[in-house]
Formats: structure tokens, C-alpha cells, sequence
């Protein structure tokens, strides 16, 4: 082995702000640690058109729903950024997508919980994609290239999503009575989910160190929580909603807020499989693989026929 | 009949195929056979959704009673919807959704590029804007049939079934009645008869050259020019309508 | 049966304006030539991002191998001569 390989020389690059390439050197954990990060990542953002396309054909204005499709668009146009970037590691969608649907992988909790109401879909892209970009945007400096890539991307496309959550909340709580108590409704069912989003505490947190030496992950979760925590509640209670916790307050000094301690019991029931939702989703995820099956064959077989045609007049 | 009365309902007969096609095509979101392919067939759900707002608001103008595109678009009683039978018949699988998008793109094709020449200058400017979005559609449409037709014989089975089970709703695109007739007269309306003989052709040349058949003549369904549907339609506005019929006072 | 597949990975490059290159955007999967255009389009041009497009399936890309890096690259950092600020020019020279 050369002597510039080893890893030494790897963390040195690491060290000095360079980016890793897809054919660079990489020590075996940095590469495995990758393709859970980014296959998780990318299976959150595929398996979160679920409980949103929930709403499309109900979505209450035309306005609402172009708005709705597109945002859901752009997930499943993260996902197809993030399988592509997991791809560069070596490993094919076919297996990604088997790893899901094996339960192999994992994808966020946060996709385990239902969207019941019309304002769970205001929640969602203000809470659940408000908690997601604090995170993206961090990843944007991960050292490894084709992930900062994508996360580059992501993030642009994101900055509407969360706005256009926070609209569907304001328009509700400015609305009937109906309107602002689903809207109530949805941040009491959404709100601490979302805080489980960044993951256990940093001192529970099993695969935080390495990540944090490779600059895979360049925050930590409560870091990255507590900034959530800070620009979320007062956007909450300047269109008058309740943050659902009894004893939350405002730590003068320091200017975080101080919340409850977060049920981690139901963090990790759901993250085993005991979410109101988790066999839904993979469920629908795979009936749909499959359903396609023939429609993929038809066009590879198509292909085959006709490639040499092709060929000839690409 | 005035021209204002006709010209009313040409447009919402063409707003509602754009609405109810978005609609059905919005239901596949999460479900396409392919993460791209789900792109794909979204985008095209929201050039559908777009026209859709286009042309309902300008029904909503010529009515001149002061209702938006949404007061259009979801306060009707069925019989007051007037897209196709072929547009609101269900993805019973993907062979069916290309099949009707399909039909449908090669007429639209068709359809706004003469509608581009309306004296009326507001469905002028739609059909314009819109035409480049149908090409794209219809090349979607097209490349699929292709590769469904002629890929495996499952797939060339269940797209010659899907031809065949929606082939009595395409009668239906080229009927016209008085509307029709008025507004062509004062040169708004798209005559319908050349555009039957140009899309038999143009669909003839599809389906053989995707190794499919052409269907036999049949009965051909109707009844949407006059609001009677298929049981389809019913189901489509109860989900569509839901929040607007169960909240009348909310603003969303 | 045929063993399901993904389709095949290409690589996409989009040109933004013309006149500009064409620069990376990612990657889709595909079959064919004309799906890998479409998906490319659908996927990398929905905010208006690019007036042209170029595919190639991924299996064609030869990349340069890191370990050759000092061969390859090293020996172009001291040829200053090819940058046009390495030339003194006179004072007031104009348009050169
Ligand atoms: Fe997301
Ligand atoms: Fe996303
Ligand atoms: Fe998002």
C-alpha cells in the first residue's frame, strides 16, 4: 500500500477542509458511515411524499395543491439527488431500495406519523422540513463531495418549502374557529416529533464521533435542535399558536430557549417499528416497487430491441 | 343562446378537462414505477393544474358575478362539470394512464393549435402557452406507448387492453352541439372535423408502430357536454370538493 | 422473467444559458435515450435552470485516477507564463 493512502494521510485531507472525491481514498468505516447517512437521508426524503400526497387530491385550492405537488416533487427530486450521491459509494438503487424495504435501512421517524388534517400539511413543511433544513444547511460543508453536492442543491430547492408550511398556519389561524383548532391540533401532534428529528442527545448518540472527526457531520444534534428550537417558537407565537409543552421558557442570557425533556421512550418505540405508520409506509413503498416491476422490464426490454437503432442514430 | 353564454361554457368544458386530468394525475404522486418517472408525471399534473386556473378564471370573468378560479373549480354539483368521459377514467394501471394521456395529448395537440388561432384573444394566448406543454406530454405519452407496445408481452398485453378499454370514451372528443356551432361562427370555436380524421391518423401511426392494434369500431359513450358522467366523477369531487363543501366559510 | 433492474445510471450536464458550458447537474436513471432526456429535463430544469442538455450513460465516463494526481496536474503550477498577468506591460498601454 502506498504510504499517502493510508489513513493518516486520509484524515490529514480531512483536516485541511478538503473534499473526498467518489474515487479517492477512504477508510471502510468513512465509506460505510456515508452510504447509511445518505441512504437514510435519501429514504426519509422519498418515504415523506407518503404522508403528504395524502392531501393532494384534498387540498383545498388550486393554488394549494400546485403548491403541494411541487413541494412533494422536490422531495422525491432530493431522494433521486441523494440515491445518486449514495450511488458514487459503490452501492446501486436496486440494493438501496431492497435495504429499505428490508427495514435494513432506516429513514426518519418523523414519516411514521400521520398527516389527519389539512393543517398537518402546514406543519409538516413548517416543522418537519423547518427542522430538516437546519440540518441541510450544515450539511452543505460535509467533506464528502457528491453528498455537499446535492445538499448544495437541496437547500436551494428547500427555501420554499418551509415558507410555504408557515403560510398554510398563518392562513389557518387567521381563519374560522375549525380552521385555527386543526391548526392547533397539527403543532400538538407535530411539534415534538420534529425535535426527535435531530436525533438523541449528543451524549446518547452512538455514530456522532467519527462523523464529527470525518466532518461528515459538522453539528452536533442538540447544537443543531437547540437552533431549531430558538427560530421556531417565536415564529409559533407570533401567529398564536401554543407550543405544547407546560414549561418551556427563554433563558435571558444565553438567548436559547429551555424546553421539556423529550419522550424518547416513543423516539425510540418508533424508530423499532411502533409508529402509528411505519408498516403503511413501507408498505405502500413496496407495492408500488413492485407494481412497477413490469413497466421497468417493458423498458429495458424495449431497449434491448431497439438499441441498435439507437445507436445508429444517436 | 348569446355568445357570452356559449363562450362561458366552451371555456369551462376546457378547464375542466385540465382539472380533472391534474386531478388524476396528482393521485399517482408516490406511486410511479420509477422515482423519475414520478417527476414526470407530475410535472405534467401540474401544466394540467395550471391551465386549469387559466381557463376557469377566465369562465369566472366572462360570468362576470365576481367568483374566483377555486369558487369555480370546486362549488359545482357534478352535473355542472363538463370534461370528457375519457378524462376522469381511472389509472387502472400504468398502461391505462399512457393510453388515455396519450389520446388525450395527440387531441390537445391538435385542439390548441387551432385554438391558437381563436378570435378570442384570451383563449388565444392560453392555447399558446399551453401548446408547448402539450408537446411534451404528448411526446411523454408517445415514447411510452412505444415502449409498453413493443417491450415484453406482459406489458404489450396490458397496453392493447388499455387501448381497447378506453377506446369508447374517444368518440366523445370530437362531438360538438350548439356551443360549438355559435362560437364557430364568430370564429372562437375549434372545428372538430378535421381534427377527428388528423387524430385517427396520427393514432393509427402510434399504435402500429408500437406493434399494437387499432381498436374495431364500437359505440361510442357520451354525455359530458351535458354533465352526465360515468360513475367516476362522482368520486373524483368528493375528495377534490371535501374541505370546500365541509368548511363553506374558511378561506384557504 | 427478467431480473427487475433500476434502468441504466447516465450523468447530466446542463448548459443554463447559450453560450456557457455545459456543467454537471447529476445524475438520473433510464433506458433509453429519449428517457434519459426527459427524466434529465424533469429532474434538473424545474426551476428554469437550463436551455440545453447533454446525457451520456455513466459507464462512459473515464475519470482520472487520483493516484496519478502529482503527473497529472503538479507539473502545470509553475508554468506562470501561461497566465496573462505574468506579462509587465507599459504604463498606459490600453486594450491588450
Ligand atoms: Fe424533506
Ligand atoms: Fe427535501
Ligand atoms: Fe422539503
Amino acid at each position: 500500500m502506498h504510504n499517502e493512502h493510508s489513513d493518516t494521510h486520509f484524515q490529514s485531507r480531512i483536516d485541511n477542509g478538503e473534499h473526498i472525491e467518489s474515487k479517492d481514498y477512504m477508510p471502510e468505516g468513512y465509506r460505510k458511515h456515508l452510504i447509511r447517512q445518505i441512504s437514510q437521508h435519501a429514504h426519509s426524503e422519498v418515504i415523506g411524499m407518503q404522508p403528504e400526497g395524502n392531501w393532494i387530491t384534498r387540498a383545498p385550492s388550486l393554488r394549494a395543491k400546485q403548491i403541494l405537488l411541487a413541494k412533494i416533487q422536490d422531495e422525491g427530486g432530493h431522494g433521486l439527488y441523494l440515491y445518486s450521491a449514495a450511488e458514487t459509494l459503490g452501492i446501486s438503487r436496486v440494493e438501496l431500495i431492497e435495504n429499505l424495504q428490508s427495514g435494513k435501512a432506516k429513514y426518519s421517524s418523523i414519516f411514521n406519523y400521520p398527516a389527519l388534517n389539512w393543517a398537518d400539511i402546514g406543519a409538516i413543511g413548517w416543522l418537519v422540513d423547518g427542522a430538516a433544513i437546519v440540518n441541510q444547511v450544515s450539511l452543505q460543508r460535509t467533506s464528502y463531495g457528491p453528498y455537499s453536492r446535492a445538499m448544495v442543491r437541496i437547500c436551494k430547492e428547500e427555501s420554499f418549502h418551509q415558507r410555504q408550511g408557515y403560510e398554510i398556519m398563518t392562513k389557518m389561524m387567521r381563519g374560522t374557529k375549525d380552521q385555527q383548532a386543526m391548526a392547533q391540533d397539527a403543532m400538538n401532534r407535530w411539534w415534538w416529533p420534529s425535535l426527535m428529528m435531530f436525533g438523541p442527545h449528543d451524549t446518547d448518540s452512538p455514530h456522532s464521533s467519527d462523523a464529527v472527526k470525518w466532518k461528515i457531520k459538522r453539528e452536533t444534534n442538540d447544537e443543531l435542535r437547540q437552533k431549531f428550537i430558538d427560530k421556531t417558537i417565536p415564529q409559533a407565537e407570533l401567529i398564536g399558536l401554543i407550543i405544547p409543552d407546560n414549561n418551556f421558557s427563554l433563558d435571558e442570557k444565553t438567548g436559547h430557549y429551555k424546553i421539556s425533556p423529550i419522550n424518547w421512550d416513543e423516539f425510540y418505540r418508533v424508530i423499532a417499528g411502533h409508529g402509528p405508520c411505519n408498516k403503511q409506509r413501507v408498505d405502500h413503498h413496496i407495492k408500488f416497487h413492485e407494481e412497477g416491476a413490469w413497466i421497468r422490464e417493458a423498458a429495458v426490454a424495449y431497449k434491448q430491441k431497439h438499441v441498435k437503432k439507437e445507436l445508429e442514430t444517436a | 343562446m348569446t355568445t357570452k353564454d356559449a363562450a362561458y361554457t366552451y371555456t369551462i368544458r376546457l378547464g375542466d378537462d385540465a382539472l380533472i386530468l391534474g386531478h388524476r394525475l396528482s393521485e399517482l404522486c408516490s406511486r410511479g414505477p420509477i422515482l423519475e418517472e414520478d417527476l414526470a408525471l407530475t410535472n405534467v399534473a401540474l401544466d394540467m393544474i395550471g391551465r386549469a386556473q387559466a381557463l376557469l378564471k377566465y369562465a369566472a370573468d366572462i360570468e362576470g358575478k365576481g367568483k374566483t378560479d377555486d369558487d369555480i373549480a370546486y362549488r359545482r354539483a357534478e352535473i355542472n362539470y363538463y370534461n370528457h368521459l375519457l378524462i376522469e377514467q381511472p389509472n387502472a394501471d400504468f398502461a391505462h394512464t399512457i393510453a388515455r394521456q396519450l389520446f388525450v395529448s395527440v387531441f390537445e395537440f391538435l385542439f390548441y393549435t387551432e385554438l391558437e388561432k381563436s378570435r378570442d384573444e384570451t383563449l388565444a394566448a392560453i392555447a399558446s402557452k399551453t401548446i408547448k406543454e402539450i408537446k411534451y406530454h404528448m411526446q411523454h405519452a408517445i415514447d411510452w406507448t412505444l415502449r409498453l407496445g413493443d417491450g415484453t408481452s406482459e406489458s404489450h398485453n396490458r397496453m392493447q387492453t388499455a387501448v381497447n378499454d378506453l377506446w369508447m370514451y374517444t368518440g366523445e372528443l370530437f362531438e360538438m352541439d350548439e356551443v360549438d356551432a355559435q362560437l364557430m361562427r364568430d370564429g372562437i370555436a375549434v372545428d372538430l372535423i378535421p381534427i377527428k380524421a388528423q387524430w385517427h391518423n396520427d393514432i393509427k401511426t402510434v399504435l402500429s408502430k408500437a406493434t399494437l392494434l387499432i381498436p374495431e369500431d364500437t359505440y361510442m359513450q357520451t354525455g359530458s357536454k351535458k354533465g352526465i358522467h360515468t360513475e367516476n366523477l362522482g368520486h373524483i369531487l368528493s375528495e377534490m370538493q371535501y374541505l370546500q363543501r365541509a368548511y363553506p366559510d374558511a378561506v384557504w | 422473467m427478467a431480473t427487475d433492474t433500476q434502468l441504466d445510471l447516465w450523468e447530466v450536464f446542463i448548459q443554463s444559458k447559450s453560450g456557457l458550458p455545459y456543467i454537471h447537474a447529476g445524475s438520473i436513471h433510464a433506458s433509453d435515450n429519449k428517457m434519459a432526456i426527459q427524466n434529465a429535463r424533469d429532474i434538473y430544469t424545474r426551476r428554469g435552470e437550463g436551455t440545453s442538455i447533454w446525457v451520456l450513460p455513466s459507464k462512459h465516463i473515464v475519470a482520472s485516477n487520483p493516484d496519478d494526481n502529482d503527473m497529472l496536474f503538479d507539473p502545470s503550477n509553475d508554468k506562470v507564463y501561461r497566465h496573462p498577468t505574468f506579462y509587465v506591460m507599459p504604463e498606459g498601454a490600453k486594450n491588450i
